[in-house]
């Protein structure tokens, strides 16, 4: 064993994975931003061979805030996106076909690009009941969900409903409002917001199209090239926060100076999305910069994490350096690589993800290296 | 006989169904079904009332703001409160920026598709559609070279043989009337609009930090202002804010109302289509002397029936007898039975899903056929949207929309009863934005003169702190949501929410019917209408997009036992 070098199956064997743990890991590791094992390749092909990637888009238990925030883009803007980039064959809220035709578009683009279409879900899934608390065309939510992953080549979920249930799994979540990635069975690209940045969303896009597919991830599947930071970290009110200078109470003279919101519950000291550094609406700003503090909106459970306005008595892993994945549970693991490799032990750990190995990844102990390192 | 489902409507916000009977080529009886449902009001209980405007606002992203308003002004009517005049400007802003937006993105985005063929835009000659287009405006992206580029680059796509959103249209549907070259111009704004109402939205990012979803707060809005301060609403953001409505005002003027008025040209006989149910509710909004002098509002508040244009009636959220709400064919069950109605204070509602198990072909519409429920009006149904305020303006003796739509239906050659229908209702829409966009400026210049004054205070400090509150306190906020008339009601007991209560307009117009068997607004407006080819139901698109049906802000839910309880409104 190379000290210097381990290989991922070295670091696994010190910690005591068993070889079927990492025979799991190894198939896991190949869709661990959506892609099928073989999925890649297929997606590759499809884009060299179409002008356009087919994808689809769901709606489900959603405020379409994301959709509407899509269509905010300002680079690119989202007419160059329909017609240049990717031909979104299925959303209810632009599509011109409704009903039947609507339905037809749907099947269409799963019948004719299995493997090959890109599925971008927005809103959660309610699992209660038999799913009458969401239907469309008659069916669940559930159903389509299920039909509609299948074959998708990657999957993407879209804001915090999709990726953790936002506002309706709040207490009580009376609908059991679920997010996607503990239906489908494989692991999904989490991009959450209530809505996500527009940019960051046409360039999550852009990184599966343009950059090869694979945004690196962290522990709780979002591209950390968007969530790797926490607003707190990058914001230009941080200094007043080292400096102790604090908005007491709203429009009073420290207010109007733009001093720190941390005595009026800003969140971003434990939230990770890019509002600081990327701002919202072409860069125009960001909720600190027009005077309110961060709701966490990016963060599971982030309703249930207030009152809003009461201030965080203290908040773990103070220092410019800290990610996400240090500070949360699964930091133990964190030697092991990039957010990707933990995010699949910890996923084997809770054996969450099973099944999933495939034998075309026999031998992936040196792609996955390859794709870590 | 012919049944007719579509599911899902498309170009909506949120998940709506619609079951129609058609016979000899015309809609006879019609059913709105919302299939979606999430839960706020459940939610909602117990936690911070100045917490909620976060909440609600989640009701929807396309109206996205409305329902913090709606939210902050319930909470301060519950603890008395009187915001700032520079925090009603500003909200008066965001309102206004709100209204251009939506109103836009709906007539290109979610509507024009109806009216506008684009595969016949395909063979349209670029050097008419530059003529017919500077023969209505003076926008200047209007040069042969212009159309030319842009129909080459819709070949193009067409070409690929993918259509992405395009796919599986009614092109060529014989309901399609324009000429080539307007459905040329059509397409050309289609792209510009969407590319322009990001521009607009920038409002909200200025004042509230961001859009989709902007920040809100109770007793005032969480920006201050300083023009000697870079981290404050200084002189760069409101020379930012003023550009954005100057440019606002340019399109609204020489691209949505022209288009509007270009293309209605060519669809007269649905000035006769749609018409539906002859009662109109506004709430009403823009205040320019305070929230609680209503007389005083831009779009004033008021009651129509019987399209009585001579009598406007009076509306009081607080009063119990007006507004109630019915579950007779919606998914839940009361105490009292299915036929009583019961006002949003006292509002009970527990899930009771009796429809088919997914997956469906029919909903059992004898019966309980959705998740919306059946608001009522002093029992009568009303329609509520920009068609209901600007009819009570009109009837209130507003000259500024009395002019707006004089110019508007005597360029159509159209008597004013033309508005009662599917058509005046997409006209209302763009002629409302035309004034609400010219009303934006008046307040911005009215914020100026405030700043210039001295006056920079935006927050009522007084009653922030709950230690401050009253043991009980009812409030609610009422307010005209793009759609249509929207009100919250809130009861706060110990310091947090007891009840909270959203009626939104797409419960108003999406419901099903009444315990009485009267229909709700999209069902009534869809007997009678024509549909020339059940399998491509063109035309109910058409008058079920004219109301812009936003269904997903509506799902709330009330529990007050700990059973599981709810209640559901769409927007």
């Amino acid at each position: 064993m190379n000290r210097f070098n381990p290989s991922i199956w070295q670091v696994m064997q010190a910690k005591g994975y068993s070889r079927r743990d990492f025979m799991q890991f190894c198939g896991v590791a190949a869709t661990v931003v959506g892609l099928e094992a073989s999925g890649l390749t297929q997606v590759v092909q499809a884009f060299e061979t179409k002008p356009r990637p087919p994808v689809i888009w769901l709606h489900f238990q959603e405020c379409t805030c994301c959709s509407e925030s899509f269509i905010r883009s300002s680079h690119p803007i989202v007419a160059d996106v329909l017609l240049d980039t990717l031909s979104l064959d299925y959303t209810e809220t632009l599509q011109a076909a409704a009903g039947f035709q609507a339905e037809k578009s749907l099947q269409d683009a799963m019948k004719n690009y299995p493997g090959k279409y890109i599925l971008l879900v927005e809103g959660s899934v309610p699992m209660k009941d038999d799913g009458v608390y969401c239907t469309i065309a008659g069916k669940s939510a559930e159903q389509i969900l299920k039909e509609a992953s299948k074959d998708a080549a990657a999957i993407v979920a879209w804001g915090s409903c999709a990726s953790n249930g936002c506002i309706q799994a709040a207490n009580p979540n009376p609908t059991n409002a679920t997010p996607i990635h503990k239906i489908v069975g494989r692991p999904v690209i989490n991009v959450p917001g209530c809505p996500p940045i527009a940019d960051v969303m046409t360039g999550v896009v852009t990184h599966l199209l343009v950059y090869g597919g694979l945004p690196e991830l962290d522990s709780q599947g979002r591209p950390k090239e968007f969530y790797g930071r926490r607003v707190h970290d990058t914001c230009y009110r941080r200094p007043y926060y080292d400096a102790g200078l604090f908005v007491e109470s709203w429009d009073d003279e420290a207010a109007r100076k733009g001093y720190c919101l941390y005595k009026m519950g800003c969140r971003g000291p434990v939230t990770y999305n890019a509002c600081s550094v990327t701002k919202w609406n072409g860069g125009v700003s960001y909720p600190i910069q027009s005077g309110h503090g961060c709701i966490g909106c990016s963060e599971q459970g982030f309703w249930d994490n207030g009152p809003f306005y009461q201030h965080l008595s203290a908040f773990p892993g103070f220092g410019i350096e800290t990610t996400a994945d240090k500070i949360g549970t699964i930091a133990a693991i964190a030697t092991i690589g990039g957010a990707a490799v933990h995010a699949i032990t910890s996923n084997i750990r809770k054996r969450h993800l099973r099944s999933e190995l495939r034998t075309e990844s026999a031998t992936p102990e040196k792609s996955v290296e390859g794709g870590d390192q | 006989m012919t049944r007719v489902v579509v599911d899902p409507i498309t170009r909506i916000e949120g998940h709506l169904r619609i079951e129609a009977v058609v016979e000899n080529g015309k809609i006879t009886e019609a059913y709105s079904s919302g299939t979606m449902v999430r839960g706020f009001e459940k939610i909602l209980k117990g936690r911070d009332p100045r917490d909620a405007w976060a909440f609600t606002e989640r009701a929807c992203g396309v109206c996205t703001t409305v329902h913090a308003l709606a939210s902050v002004r319930c909470v301060e009517d519950a603890l008395s409160i009187s915001v700032p005049q520079n925090a009603e400007l500003i909200r008066n802003l965001m309102f206004c920026a709100q209204y251009v937006q939506d109103h836009a993105v709906h007539f290109y985005h979610l509507h024009a598709l109806d009216w506008v063929d684009i595969v016949s835009a395909l063979s349209a000659d670029p050097a008419e559609t530059s003529r017919l287009a500077q023969s209505i405006s003076s926008w200047p992206k209007s040069s042969v070279g212009y159309f030319s580029d842009l129909q080459k680059r819709l070949k193009a796509f067409v070409d690929t043989g993918q259509l992405g959103i395009f796919a599986n249209g009614y092109w060529g549907h014989p309901a399609y009337k324009l000429p080539k070259e307007v459905n040329l111009l059509g397409v050309a704004h289609y792209l510009e609009a969407l590319e322009w109402q990001k521009e607009i939205v920038k409002v909200h990012t200025i004042f509230g930090g961001k859009n989709p979803h902007p920040n809100y707060l109770v007793g005032g809005v969480p920006c201050s202002i300083n023009l000697n301060e870079v981290n404050a609403i200084n002189s760069e953001r409101l020379n930012h804010v003023g550009k954005l409505i100057n440019d606002a005002i340019t399109f609204v003027e020489q691209v949505y109302v022209p288009d509007l008025l270009a293309i209605a040209g060519f669809y007269k006989d649905w000035a006769a289509i749609g018409g539906g149910l002859q009662n109109y509710l506004a709430y009403g909004d823009l205040p320019t002397k305070g929230y609680n002098q209503p007389e005083f509002f831009k779009f004033p508040r008021g009651a129509i029936l019987d399209r009585n244009l001579n009598e406007v009636h009076e509306v009081n959220g607080k009063n119990s007898e007006e507004i109630k709400e019915y579950i007779a064919h919606s998914w839940y069950s009361y105490a009292g039975g299915d036929s009583v109605g019961l006002h949003p204070w006292k509002g009970e509602t527990e899930f009771n899903y009796t429809g088919p198990k997914p997956p469906y072909e029919f909903l059992n519409v004898d019966g309980k056929y959705s998740w919306i429920k059946t608001p009522r009006w002093k029992e009568h149904a009303m329609e509520v949207g920009p068609l209901a305020r600007l009819l009570v303006a009109f009837a209130k003796g507003s000259t500024e929309v009395k002019d707006v739509l004089t110019e508007a239906i005597t360029k159509l050659n159209v008597p004013l009863t033309a508005l009662f229908s599917t058509l005046g209702r997409t006209a209302a829409r763009g002629l409302e934005t035309r004034l609400v966009v010219h009303w934006m400026k008046g307040f911005y210049d009215e914020l100026v003169a405030n700043i210039k004054a001295g006056d920079v205070t935006t927050f009522t400090r007084e009653k922030w702190e709950p230690s401050t509150w009253p043991a009980t306190a009812d409030g609610v906020g009422l307010t005209e949501a793009p759609r249509g008339a929207l009100a919250h009601w809130i009861r706060i007991k110990d310091r947090t929410i007891d009840n909270y209560q959203l009626v939104v307009p797409s419960t108003w117009n999406g419901s099903p019917r009444d315990a009485k068997g009267q229909r709700s607004a999209y069902e009534e407006s869809l007997i009678g209408t024509p549909v020339a080819n059940p399998e491509q139901p063109i035309e109910i698109l058409r008058t079920v997009h004219s109301f812009d049906p936003c269904i997903a802000c509506a799902v709330h839910l009330y529990d007050p036992e700990g059973r599981h309880m709810h209640d559901v409104r769409f927007y």
